[in-house]
C-alpha cells in the first residue's frame, strides 16, 4: 500500500514538471516578445487637445455620447478620400450624440488649416503636437479610427480607409 | 521496489552499484570489475529503477546525460547555421518580399534555400525554441535525478569500507608496516595539516575534502534554469519593452512605450577625431582609414506630464542629460539609447522677393519649415502670403500638388507676393529648382538659403528581467567555479586483518595534485607505496628510478 | 610617440625571448633521461625563466601601449590577437608551475608565436576609440574573454601533445590523416605571414574601384596581386596585374585574394618539407612529444578546460551582455560575433558532460580540445573576416 502511494506521488509530480515544462516551451513559442496594444474593448485612454479653434477637447467630456476618434495627416490620400464621407456622416449623426474628433499627427497648423478649408471640414479637429495621444493610442499606419461607445470602450478600430456606408453602419454601432 | 540489502548490513535502494555504507559492489558486473566506477558514488540513479508509464519513459529520456550532449550539440549546429549568412534583423529591409529578394539578390539560389527553410530567422522560429526548452528540460531533470542520490550516498557514507572497495579503486596500495597504530596516527596529523576532514573508526580513516565542489554543478544547472526563467518572461506584456523614435533638434515629443515621459533633444552633436587634438598618438590611423568618429551624443531634457493626461502641455521637468553611446538616460526602469542619427534635414528656407525686371529685392523673409506662417511682411507695402505648403513635394496629381509624406524633404510652397504694383497679388508655385506661373509675373521668390537640423535615432528599453537574468547568471558563475577550482578528494588507510596497511584515494579530477598530496602523507607516515592504475608510465617511471 | 616605439620594442624583445625559449625547451625534452630529469632539467628552467622574460617584456608592450592611447589596447585585430598570444604565454607559465612540464612548452610557445606574427600583419597603428567602445567595459569583457580563450587554447596544446605521443604515426589511419591536418593548418596560417611579410616589404598596392553589395560605389586597395577582383572592379593603379575572375559582390574578392595566396604559399611551404622530410610533418614533432607523460597531459588538458571555462563564460557571455546592454541596449543579439561566442560555450560544456558522464578521457579528450581550439579561432579570424557583423572593427 505504501509503496503504491509513493509510486503514484512519484507520477504524479513527474506529471505535474512534465507538464509545466511543456507549457513553457508553447508560450515561448506563442509570445512575440511585444508591448501591449489597445484592443476592442478596452477603454479608450483619455487626453486633452486644444483644437483649431482653442477649445480644449477632452475625451472624457463626450461621455455618454458615442466617439469617432480619426488619426490622421493631410499627405495620407486615404484620408483625403474618406474625409468627405466623415463630413456627411458627422451632419447625420452630431445631433444623435455621435461626436467626430479628429487628430492630426504633428503637423502646421496653415497645412492642417488649408486642409480642413480645402475639404470644408465642420467637425473638431486637434493638432498632437508631441505625439503623445498618438502613442497612447498605439497608432501605426494612418489613418487609423476608433469608434468609442458611450461607456468610453473601443468598439471597434478600423486600420483603413473606410468607405461612407461602412462609417454610417460604425456610427451607429456607437450611437448611444 | 526491493532493497538491496549488503553484507554488512546496510539497506540500500534498488539499482544501487556500490553499497552505501562500506562500499562493496553490489552487481555482477561491479564484483567483476577491476575499477569501480564512482560516479555518483555507484548510487541508485532514479530514472533507471523505474521504467513504466510513458510519463516515466519521457522522464527517463530527459534525465540521460547523452541526450542532454545531444541537445546541447544541436543546438550548436543550429546556432551555427544561423551565421552562414546574416539574420533577418540585420537585413536592411522590414517587408518580406523586400527581404526575400535580398537573399536572393545576394546569395543566389542558396540564399532562396537559406530564406525557404526559415534559416534567416532561425533564433526565433519555433524548433529552435524548441530545442532551448528541451535542453532547459533535460537540465531540470538530470539534475533532479542525481543530486539527491549523491546527497544521500556521500551523508550515509562510513569510514571504514570493505577491502573489495578498497582494491577497486584507481589509487591503490598495501603492504606490511612495522608499527601500523602509529603509522594511522602520523597520518592524521599530516592529513589534517593539509586541510583534510579526518575520521577515524577501528583502525581505519577517512580523509576529506572539497565535497561541496560536488554540488557545482546541480548550482550552476540552477543558475542557468534561472536564467532561461527570465529569458521566458520576458514575452509576459509590460516586462519588456523595445521602441524607436527619432526625434529632431528642437522638437519635443512623448516617449513610445513609456507612457507620461517626453522626451526634448536640443542638439545632436556628431564629433570626429580631428589631426590637430590626435596628431601625436592617431597620426597614422587617421592617415590610413580617414574619419574615425569620436562621439555621438543627443543633449535632451526629460518631461513628465502632472497629470498623466495625454496631450496637455502640463509638464515638469525631470532632468537634462547628454545621450552618448554607452551612456544611456536612464529613468524607471527605461533606458534611452543613442542608437542613430541622420544630418541635415531641412529646417528653414529663406527666399527673397525680387522684381523680375530690375532684380531689385524687395526684402527677404524665412519660412520655418516645420511651422510656417502665413504671411510675411517685406515692408513697403510689400507681403508675401503663404498659401499652401507641400513639404515632401511629388508632382500634381489631379491638377493638385501632392506630398508624399509630412517630412521636409523637397518643399514646395505656393505663395502670393503683394506689392504696391500688384496690390492684388500674383501667385507663384515655388519648388526646388522649378517655379510655375499661372500667368507671366513681375515678380518672383528667389531661394537664398536652408538652415537645416539633425535627428537623433533613439532606442527606448525597459526590461524587468534583466535582474532575473543577472541573478541567474551569477549563481551559475558560483556553481561553475564551485565544480571547477575545488576537488573532492577522499583517502582511505586502514589497518588490514594481519596489521598490514591499505590506502584507497578518490578524487572526482586532477589526480596528479592528489598523488602529490599522498605523497606528503606516506613519507611522513611511512605508508606503503600505491600505484595509479590508470597511469602505467609513471609507475613504471617510478621503478626504474629505484633501480 | 617615445611611448608607442618603445612599446613596439618591447613586443618584439617578447617575440625573440619565445623563439628563444622555445630552442630551450626543445633542449630540455631531447636531454632528458628521466621523467625526474624531464622535469627538473637545466634546460628546462631556462627556458621557463626566458618564456617569464619574454612575458613581462609583452606585458610591458601591453602597458606602455594603453597609456599611449588612452584605452585598453585589445581593440582592434592587431591588438587583440597579441593580447590573445600574450595571455596563452601566461595560462602557460601558470600551468608550467602546476605540473612542470617542458613538453607543454615546447609546444605552446610556437603556437603563441604564430598568433602574435599573425597579429602583426594587420595594420599596426594606435587607432582612436570609436563611441561604440568607448567604455570600460571594453576593458573588462575583451581582457576576461580573451583569457578565458587563451587558457581553453592550453588544453588543445596538451591534446596536441597526448595525440603525437600516442596516435601510430607509422601506419595509414584517419587519426594520423587528421593530426597532419591540423600540422598542416598551422603551416597555413605561417603561409599567411610569409606572404603577406613579403608584399609588404616590397610594397606592393593596387587599388580598384568596385560596386559593394547594397549597389553603391566604393574603393578598395589590395595589398597582395589581385587574384580576385571585386564585383564590377575597375583598375586605378595603372600596371597592375589584371584579376583572373570578377567575384559576385557578397564575395570579398580582396580577402579571397589574401586567403588564396597564403593557401599558395603554405602547400608551397608544406610540400618543400615533405620533400626534405619525406614522412608526415607531424611525425618530425612526434620525437618531442615522446617524453611527455600522457596521463598527465590528459590531466593538463582537462585541467585547463576547468580553469578556462569559467573565466571565458564571465567574459565572453555575462561581462558581453552587460556592456552589450550598456551599448546596444540588448543584452542579446545574435550577432555572429555573440552567437560564436556561445557555440564555443556550448561546446566546451558537451566536452565536460562527455568527459565526466560518459568517460571521454585520452584520446577522445584530446581531439575535443583541438576542436575547440579551432572553434575559437574560427570566431578570432573568419568571424570577423568573412561573416562580418557588429564586432568587425578591425
Amino acid at each position: 500500500m505504501a509503496k503504491s502511494a509513493k509510486k503514484n506521488k512519484r507520477l504524479v509530480i513527474r506529471t505535474i514538471t512534465l507538464a509545466v515544462l511543456a507549457i513553457a516551451i508553447i508560450f515561448s513559442i506563442a509570445s512575440k516578445d511585444k508591448v501591449k496594444v489597445l484592443a476592442v474593448g478596452d477603454q479608450a485612454p483619455d487626453f486633452e487637445l486644444i483644437d483649431l479653434e482653442g477649445n480644449k477637447q477632452r475625451l472624457s467630456d463626450y461621455k455618454g455620447q458615442g466617439v469617432l476618434l480619426n488619426f490622421w495627416g493631410t499627405w495620407c490620400p486615404p484620408c483625403k478620400k474618406e474625409f468627405p464621407y466623415i463630413e456627411n456622416q458627422y451632419k447625420d449623426f452630431k445631433d444623435q450624440g455621435v461626436h467626430v474628433l479628429a487628430v492630426n499627427i504633428k503637423e502646421s497648423k496653415l497645412k492642417v488649416e488649408a486642409f480642413r478649408d480645402q475639404y470644408g471640414l465642420t467637425f473638431p479637429i486637434a493638432i498632437d503636437k508631441d505625439e503623445s495621444v498618438k502613442e497612447a493610442y498605439n497608432v501605426v499606419p494612418l489613418p487609423t479610427t476608433f469608434f468609442i461607445n458611450k461607456e468610453g470602450e473601443i468598439e471597434q478600430i478600423i486600420t483603413r480607409e473606410m468607405s461612407e456606408a461602412e462609417i454610417k453602419s460604425l456610427m451607429e454601432s456607437i450611437q448611444p | 521496489m526491493n532493497k538491496i540489502k549488503c553484507q554488512c548490513g546496510h539497506d540500500n535502494p534498488f539499482g544501487t552499484v556500490l553499497c552505501e555504507s562500506c562500499g562493496r559492489p553490489l552487481t555482477e558486473e561491479a564484483k567483476k570489475s577491476k575499477l569501480v566506477d564512482m560516479r555518483y558514488e555507484g548510487s541508485s540513479r532514479r530514472s533507471q529503477t523505474y521504467k513504466r508509464s510513458i510519463i516515466d519513459k519521457i522522464w527517463n529520456f530527459f534525465s540521460s546525460v547523452k541526450i542532454g550532449v545531444s541537445i546541447i550539440v544541436a543546438v550548436l549546429a543550429t546556432s551555427a547555421i544561423g551565421t552562414i549568412f546574416p539574420q533577418k534583423l540585420y537585413v536592411p529591409f522590414t517587408a518580406e518580399a523586400d527581404i526575400a529578394a535580398y537573399y536572393e539578390r545576394l546569395y543566389g539560389f542558396a540564399g532562396v534555400v537559406y530564406y525557404k527553410l526559415g534559416f534567416h530567422d532561425m533564433y526565433s522560429s519555433w524548433w529552435f525554441k524548441i530545442l532551448v526548452g528541451m535542453l532547459g528540460t533535460s537540465i531540470i531533470i538530470a539534475s533532479v535525478d542525481r543530486v539527491i542520490p549523491l546527497y544521500k550516498s556521500l551523508k550515509k557514507q562510513r569510514t571504514k569500507r570493505h577491502i573489495s572497495f578498497m582494491k577497486r579503486q584507481r589509487i591503490y596500495g598495501e603492504g606490511p608496516s612495522d608499527n601500523p597504530d602509529e603509522a594511522l596516527t602520523k597520518a592524521e596529523e599530516k592529513l589534517k595539516a593539509l586541510k583534510y576532514n579526518v575520521k577515524t573508526e577501528d583502525g581505519a580513516i577517512l580523509a576529506e575534502k572539497g565535497r561541496f565542489s560536488r554540488w557545482g554543478p546541480y548550482v550552476n544547472h540552477t543558475g542557468l534554469i534561472i536564467f532561461l526563467l527570465g529569458v521566458l518572461l520576458r514575452g509576459l506584456p509590460g516586462f519588456y519593452v523595445d521602441e524607436t523614435m527619432w526625434i529632431r533638434e528642437g522638437e519635443m515629443r512623448a516617449i513610445p512605450g513609456a507612457p507620461g515621459y517626453y522626451l526634448e533633444s536640443h542638439q545632436f552633436i556628431l564629433e570626429n577625431y580631428t589631426k590637430e587634438e590626435a596628431e601625436d598618438v592617431f597620426g597614422e590611423a587617421l592617415e590610413r582609414v580617414g574619419m574615425i568618429p569620436k562621439n555621438y551624443q543627443t543633449d535632451v531634457t526629460l518631461y513628465k506630464t502632472k497629470d498623466g493626461l495625454p496631450g496637455t502641455a502640463d509638464l515638469e521637468k525631470v532632468e537634462d542629460y547628454s545621450i552618448i553611446v554607452n551612456k544611456p538616460l536612464k529613468f524607471s526602469g527605461y533606458n534611452v539609447f543613442q542608437m542613430d542619427y541622420r544630418l541635415d534635414e531641412l529646417k528653414a528656407m529663406t527666399f527673397q522677393l525680387t522684381d523680375k525686371a530690375s532684380a531689385g529685392s524687395l526684402g527677404e523673409f524665412t519660412v520655418n519649415l516645420v511651422n510656417p506662417e502665413k504671411t510675411y511682411d517685406l515692408g513697403n507695402g510689400a507681403r508675401v502670403d503663404l498659401l499652401d505648403y507641400y513639404p515632401d513635394y511629388d508632382g500634381i496629381e489631379n491638377g493638385e500638388p501632392v506630398s508624399k509624406s509630412p517630412l521636409p524633404n523637397n518643399p514646395a510652397f505656393i505663395f502670393k507676393m503683394v506689392t504696391a504694383e500688384k496690390p492684388e497679388g500674383e501667385k507663384s508655385f515655388v519648388a526646388i529648382r522649378q517655379t510655375l506661373e499661372t500667368e507671366e509675373n513681375n515678380y518672383k521668390v528667389n531661394f537664398l538659403s536652408a538652415e537645416t537640423r539633425n535627428i537623433s535615432g533613439l532606442t527606448i528599453r525597459k526590461d524587468k528581467t534583466l535582474y532575473i537574468l543577472l541573478l541567474g547568471g551569477i549563481i551559475f558563475m558560483i556553481g561553475v567555479a564551485q565544480g571547477s577550482y575545488w576537488n573532492h578528494r577522499r583517502i582511505w588507510i586502514q589497518k588490514g586483518t594481519d596489521g598490514e596497511l591499505l590506502v584507497a584515494a578518490h578524487t572526482n579530477k586532477n589526480w596528479f595534485s592528489l598523488r602529490k598530496e599522498i605523497d606528503k602523507v606516506k613519507d611522513f607516515a611511512q605508508l606503503p607505496n600505491y600505484e595509479d592504475r590508470k597511469d602505467p608510465e609513471s609507475n613504471s617511471q617510478k621503478e626504474g628510478d629505484k633501480a | 610617440m617615445e611611448l608607442a616605439s618603445l612599446s613596439a620594442n618591447l613586443l618584439l624583445i617578447s617575440f625573440i625571448a619565445y623563439l628563444v625559449a622555445t630552442l630551450f625547451f626543445g633542449g630540455a625534452v631531447k636531454g632528458a633521461k628521466s621523467e625526474a630529469t624531464y622535469q627538473n632539467n637545466r634546460w628546462g628552467t631556462i627556458g621557463i625563466a626566458i618564456t617569464i622574460i619574454g612575458f613581462v617584456s609583452q606585458v610591458g608592450y601591453f602597458i606602455t601601449r594603453w597609456i599611449a592611447s588612452g584605452h585598453a589596447p585589445v581593440s582592434n585585430m592587431f591588438e587583440f590577437t597579441t593580447a590573445f598570444g600574450m595571455m596563452l604565454v601566461g595560462a602557460f607559465i601558470l600551468l608550467f608551475f602546476i605540473y612542470r612540464t617542458p613538453s607543454l612548452g615546447l609546444f605552446a610557445l610556437p603556437i603563441a608565436i604564430i598568433i602574435i606574427g599573425y597579429a602583426s600583419m594587420f595594420p599596426r597603428e594606435i587607432t582612436p576609440l570609436i563611441p561604440a567602445l568607448k567604455s570600460y567595459w571594453l576593458t573588462i569583457h575583451v581582457i576576461t574573454a580573451a583569457l578565458g580563450e587563451a587558457i581553453l587554447a592550453i588544453s588543445a596544446v596538451a591534446g596536441v601533445v597526448y595525440l603525437l605521443k600516442n596516435v601510430d604515426m607509422t601506419k595509414k589511419s584517419k587519426e594520423r590523416f587528421w593530426l597532419e591536418a591540423v600540422v598542416f593548418t598551422l603551416i597555413l596560417v605561417v603561409g599567411f605571414i610569409v606572404s603577406s611579410t613579403t608584399f609588404k616589404v616590397t610594397g606592393y598596392e593596387a587599388a580598384f574601384t568596385y560596386v559593394d553589395q547594397n549597389e553603391k560605389p566604393a574603393q578598395m586597395v589590395y595589398h597582395y596581386p589581385p587574384l580576385f577582383g571585386m564585383h564590377q572592379y575597375e583598375a586605378l593603379t595603372p600596371g597592375a596585374m589584371e584579376p583572373w575572375a570578377e567575384m559576385p559582390a557578397v564575395i570579398n574578392a580582396k580577402t579571397l585574394t589574401t586567403f588564396v595566396w597564403s593557401v599558395g604559399t603554405g602547400i608551397v611551404i608544406y610540400l618543400l618539407m615533405r620533400l626534405i622530410y619525406r614522412r608526415p610533418i607531424a611525425m618530425m614533432f612526434q620525437s618531442f612529444a615522446k617524453k611527455a607523460n600522457s596521463q598527465l597531459m590528459d590531466e593538463i588538458g582537462y585541467r585547463s578546460v576547468l580553469i578556462g571555462f569559467p573565466v571565458f563564460t564571465l567574459g565572453a557571455l555575462i561581462f558581453a551582455m552587460i556592456w552589450a546592454h550598456e551599448a546596444w541596449s540588448r543584452f542579446w543579439g545574435w550577432d555572429p560575433k555573440e552567437v560564436w561566442a556561445l557555440i564555443t560555450w556550448l561546446f566546451y560544456a558537451a566536452f565536460l558532460h562527455l568527459r565526466l558522464s560518459r568517460d571521454w578521457e585520452g584520446k577522445k579528450s584530446a581531439w575535443l580540445a583541438v576542436i575547440g581550439f579551432i572553434i575559437i579561432m574560427f570566431n578570432l579570424i573568419a568571424v570577423n573576416l568573412i561573416i562580418a557583423g557588429l564586432h568587425s572593427y578591425a
